[in-house]
């Protein structure tokens, strides 16, 4: 195998890598809110992608503009999720609301096939389609987009969770809501707002991935098992745990399929998960449980 | 006392034989088909068009001088509901043969009860496992992937390709392509020089692609269903490989073109001729029936046809062939007279069916066509 065959799958890797790495980002957030896993976030990523498609379709919107709109309708979305059928049953234990999250994006995949139907859909991409060559592999503009706004999107919530008050106060969420709200933390008003920015995460996500790879009613599915186990595999709770994680699961299957045989790639990265998750249950990047009594 | 009692018996005689006249004169079709569920698709265009071949036909008269009608039960694309729905046609609605399923599965699924009720089945679904081996009473209508298998390796024999690499879909579609790929590339003398396979939700190919770029074939076949071709061929523009891609006709839409966008520049791939009316030759025995059936259900429903119908059309095409060639519409005689249908032009293809074969068409139901400027053209 020579050196730029090599160097091809790492940069499919890494580019699929984004796309589970920013859901992943996604679940961390709210878990780190609430101690919910939302496995609603694929369902964000989906909206994201279609909403920009159908805002140039319909609206007749030029592509920064629709993916700005679907961005933000996509975060009113997180808000209404959040606001109809999270908070109505707060209180419960954090099983019952991840179950309401299951429910939500089987009803938000529902009407998304209704209203827009079953067929994939492409958006342009952002800067042209011309590949640019690099050390024998070829690397698409697109990618770059992809890469360079997850790292952003990546450094934007460490500084906000580590350096702002309302970031800390969300954290402090996530470790005891009672005595959050004790020290005077709005825990509603943060569990709001960790909805909307995982929502923003995923839309964004979504709307810089469609034109790599497509979207449809369904693609949330597969993005959301996947940005678990980027999760999972990175730390849950990790925000960079979650993107290193979804880097790498990428990049294994990318291997895997490349090196190994392309009919296990799914089953080759997941062993990998598995294995790794018997020597460090906690994630690469997660601190190990201590209960203290 | 006795006199009353003849009256009563000559009615009774009188209204039996009303009754059986008048079953005489009407002849009963069903049809099992997936209108809803995951294969409407499928079997929606497949109940418009015998909906409207019904009216069509009752309009002019009937099938020599018998009424048509067509009984559908839709199976929802479930099994059980399809064994259901067989049944009743078989017992209780007593129709002299049957036109679907729309999938393979629940072709399988129903196709021995029609043996033993000894009743014509004439399937819209694709598995060469319908009809090989033959069943005398079961009949199926679409293009079999070895006819686009054989019809692709025919036009790299012209081109002199003998290195193939074959990309599939891991679904059921692109396996039945796989295998029939791997026993017909060795048989007609050329190398398998890469076998790739790819998840149907997979959104990056260019892992495999660049495997295949590796072995250095001289053209790649892809086979898969949309949305994975698009992004094969988007992958394959992307890493600059130029060798001269193929696609199955599972992917003969515009829908393809349209995900594709420039990357499906061309590409060239087996289609039938339903999909490209405009471009076949005048004299070509299919051209009448193909715009008959493209004007009608245009006129019926304001909708562009699909190959899917056209699989309900031919089937009940030639079972009304039958009938007329043999006319009786008893349904062993329907069996033997479809048996014998030689060179019947249909949508899908020239049928002749013998006892051999009960599929009836062979690699000259496809074109190869070419993708160039966003539309399909004949590569001949």
């Amino acid at each position: 195998m020579d050196l730029a065959s090599l160097l091809q799958f790492a940069i499919s890797g890494l580019t699929v890598g984004a796309t589970y790495g920013l859901t992943a980002l996604g679940f961390t957030i709210i878990f780190n809110t609430t101690g919910v896993i939302n496995f609603a976030q694929g369902e964000f990523v989906m909206l994201g992608g279609m909403m920009s498609v159908f805002a140039m379709r319909a609206l007749g919107l030029p592509e920064p503009a629709a993916v700005a709109l679907a961005v933000t309708a996509t975060v009113i979305v997180g808000a209404l999720v959040e606001r109809l059928a999270i908070r109505p049953v707060s209180g419960r234990p954090a099983m019952d609301l991840v179950i309401i999250t299951i429910g939500v994006s089987i009803l938000a995949r529902g009407l998304a096939m209704l209203v827009w139907g079953k067929d994939t859909f492409a958006l342009p991409p952002f800067s042209g389609d011309t590949p640019l060559p690099f050390l024998g592999a070829a690397l698409m503009p697109q990618s770059l987009w992809v890469l360079a706004i997850s790292l952003g999107l990546l450094a934007g919530l460490k500084y906000f969770f580590s350096a702002t008050l309302t970031g800390k106060a969300m954290l402090a969420c996530s470790f005891d809501a009672k005595a959050a709200s004790l020290v005077g933390i709005g825990v509603r008003r943060m569990v709001l707002l960790s909805f909307m920015i995982s929502a923003f995460v995923g839309a964004v996500g979504g709307a810089i991935l469609a034109p790599l790879t497509m979207t449809s009613y369904d693609v949330g599915v597969l993005l959301g098992l996947k940005g678990f186990a980027a999760c999972i595999l990175g730390g849950l709770g990790n925000p960079f745990g979650a993107a290193v994680g979804g880097l790498i699961l990428g990049v294994l299957e990318s291997l895997g399929a490349g090196l190994v045989s392309s009919a296990y790639k799914d089953a080759l990265a997941f062993v990998i998960l598995l294995a790794l998750l018997f020597v460090r249950p906690q994630g690469l990047f997660g601190k190990p449980e201590s209960k203290r009594v | 006392m006795k006199f009353a009692r003849l009256i009563a018996l000559a009615l009774l005689a009188l209204v039996l034989a009303a009754g059986c006249s008048k079953e005489s004169e009407t002849l009963k079709i069903g049809a099992v088909l997936s209108v809803t569920g995951p294969a409407s698709f499928l079997g929606e265009p497949e109940k418009n068009t015998l909906m409207m071949l019904q009216d069509e036909i009752n309009a002019k008269g009937g099938v020599d001088g018998r009424k048509l009608e067509i009984i559908v039960y839709d199976d929802e694309s479930d099994v059980n509901k399809c064994v259901m729905a067989a049944k009743k046609l078989l017992e209780q609605d007593k129709v002299a043969a049957v036109i679907g399923p729309s999938i393979s599965g629940n072709t399988l699924a129903i196709m021995k009860s029609f043996s033993q009720a000894q009743v014509p089945l004439v399937s819209c679904a694709a598995s060469e496992k319908i009809i090989s081996p033959v069943d005398p009473w079961v009949f199926n209508t679409p293009q079999l992937d070895r006819h686009a298998v054989l019809k692709i390796l025919q036009d790299f024999k012209k081109k002199g390709y003998s290195k193939v690499a074959i990309l599939t879909v891991s679904d059921g579609y692109g396996q039945s392509g796989r295998a029939v790929l791997q026993e017909l590339i060795p048989a007609q003398g050329m190398t398998l020089a890469a076998d790739e396979v790819y998840g149907p939700k997979d959104t990056d190919m260019t892992a495999q692609l660049t495997k295949i770029k590796a072995a250095g074939p001289d053209a790649i076949v892809c086979w898969g269903t949309n949305p994975g071709p698009a992004v094969v061929a988007r992958n394959r523009v992307q890493l600059g490989i130029d060798t001269p891609l193929y696609m199955s006709h599972g992917v003969a839409s515009k829908k393809f073109i349209e995900l594709a966008g420039d990357a499906a520049q061309g590409i060239v791939l087996p289609a039938g001729r339903l999909a490209l009316i405009d471009q076949v030759p005048d004299n070509h025995p299919q051209k009448a029936v193909l715009v008959a059936y493209r004007d009608m259900y245009a006129k019926k429903y304001n909708a562009p046809v699909s190959t899917f119908g056209g699989y309900a059309w031919d089937g009940l095409q030639l079972v009304l062939n039958a009938v007329k060639a043999g006319k009786s519409a008893l349904p062993k005689d329907i069996r033997d007279n479809l048996e014998k249908t030689k060179d019947f032009a249909a949508t899908t293809g020239l049928y002749t069916y013998s006892p051999a074969n009960h599929n009836g068409l062979d690699e000259s139901a496809f074109v190869m066509v070419v993708i160039d400027k966003g539309d399909w053209k004949v590569a001949e």
